[in-house]
C-alpha cells in the first residue's frame, strides 16, 4: 500500500481518496455468520466421517484425523470438479477456504486449471502454486516450533 | 456423541470466522490468510495448546486448515523423542502425510478426469 502512495500525484490521490469513499462496505456480520454456518457444516461432516471411520475401521480418536482429512480432499475434488465448490466459496469466503477442504480445493482446481498446458509443465508445475505457501509456511513455523521445544527439551528446561 | 457434533459445529464455524475476520478486516489475500492460520496452529502445537482443542471438539478442530501446522509439529515432535534433533525433519510429515498424498493424487486424478471451465 505505502508504495503505491509514494509515486501519486496529489490528483491520483484525491481519486483514491474519492474512490475510498464509494467503495461498497464488505458486509462483515453477514459474512461472518455465512462463514460460521459452512465451515461449521463442513467440520460437522469431517465429525460424521471420523465416526465412521472410529467404527467401521478400528482409528482411535487420535489417529482419525489423518483419514478423515484424506476423505475430505476427496470429496472436495468432486466438488471442485463439477464445479461446486467454486460456487460454495463465493457464498461463504472462509467459510470454505479454511477447512481442509479449501487446500484440497486450491491444489485441484490448480491442477484442472493448467491442464491444458500439458501435465508436466502445466498440471506438475502449477498443482503447489496456489497452496505452496500454506506448505512452506507450515513446514518452517513448525520446524522451528520443533527445533526450540526438542532443543529445550534437550538442556533440560522443559 | 451428538455433544461432539454441536462443538465440532462451533469451532470449527468459530475458526473459519477469524478467517473470515482476517478477510474482511485485516483485508488479508486468502493465501496470506491461511498460512497465517497455518502458522498460529503451529505456535499453539508448540504451547501445547492445540491438543485439548482436538479433544474437546474433534473435527471441528483437526479439519481447519490451523490443525496442519498442529499435526506438522506433532509429527517432528514425536520422531525428536526417538532420534533426536534428526528426528525433526525425518518426522515432520509423519502426522499429516495423508493430507498431503491425498491433495497431490486427487489433484492429479482431478485433472486427468475433469475439463476446466470458461
Amino acid at each position: 500500500m505505502a508504495s503505491k502512495q509514494k509515486n501519486t500525484t496529489p490528483q491520483q490521490q484525491r481519486y483514491q481518496a474519492l474512490q475510498q469513499k464509494h467503495e461498497k462496505k464488505r458486509p462483515l456480520l453477514k459474512n461472518c455468520i455465512r462463514a460460521f454456518f459452512v465451515g461449521g457444516l463442513i467440520c460437522t461432516v469431517g465429525q460424521a466421517i471420523s465416526y465412521f471411520y472410529i467404527y467401521f475401521f478400528d482409528f482411535t480418536e487420535q489417529s482419525v484425523g489423518n483419514p478423515t482429512v484424506a476423505t475430505m480432499v476427496f470429496l472436495s475434488m468432486l466438488l471442485t470438479g463439477f464445479g461446486i465448490y467454486d460456487r460454495l466459496g463465493q457464498f461463504a469466503g472462509a467459510g470454505s477456504a479454511v477447512p481442509v477442504t479449501g487446500f484440497g480445493n486450491a491444489v485441484i482446481s490448480a491442477a484442472i486449471e493448467h491442464r491444458t498446458e500439458g501435465f508436466v509443465l502445466g498440471v506438475g508445475g502449477n498443482m503447489f502454486k496456489l497452496a505452496g505457501s500454506v506448505l512452506l509456511f507450515g513446514v518452517f513455523a513448525a520446524f522451528v516450533v520443533a527445533l526450540i521445544r526438542t532443543l529445550l527439551s534437550m538442556w533440560g528446561v522443559l | 456423541m451428538l455433544a461432539m457434533f454441536f462443538w465440532a459445529f462451533v469451532i470449527g464455524g468459530l475458526i473459519c470466522v477469524i478467517g473470515q475476520l482476517l478477510f474482511d478486516v485485516a483485508k488479508l489475500t486468502p493465501g496470506h490468510t491461511l498460512s497465517l492460520l497455518v502458522v498460529a496452529g503451529a505456535i499453539l502445537a508448540g504451547f501445547g495448546l492445540y491438543e485439548p482443542l482436538i479433544n474437546f471438539a474433534g473435527a471441528g478442530a483437526t479439519i481447519p486448515i490451523t490443525s496442519f501446522g498442529n499435526s506438522l509439529v506433532h509429527g517432528a515432535l514425536d520422531d525428536a523423542k526417538n532420534h533426536g534433533l534428526i528426528g525433526v525433519l525425518t518426522g515432520m510429515f509423519q502426522v499429516t502425510s495423508s493430507g498431503v498424498s491425498a491433495a497431490i493424487i486427487f489433484g492429479f486424478l482431478g485433472a486427468l478426469i475433469f475439463k476446466p471451465k470458461g
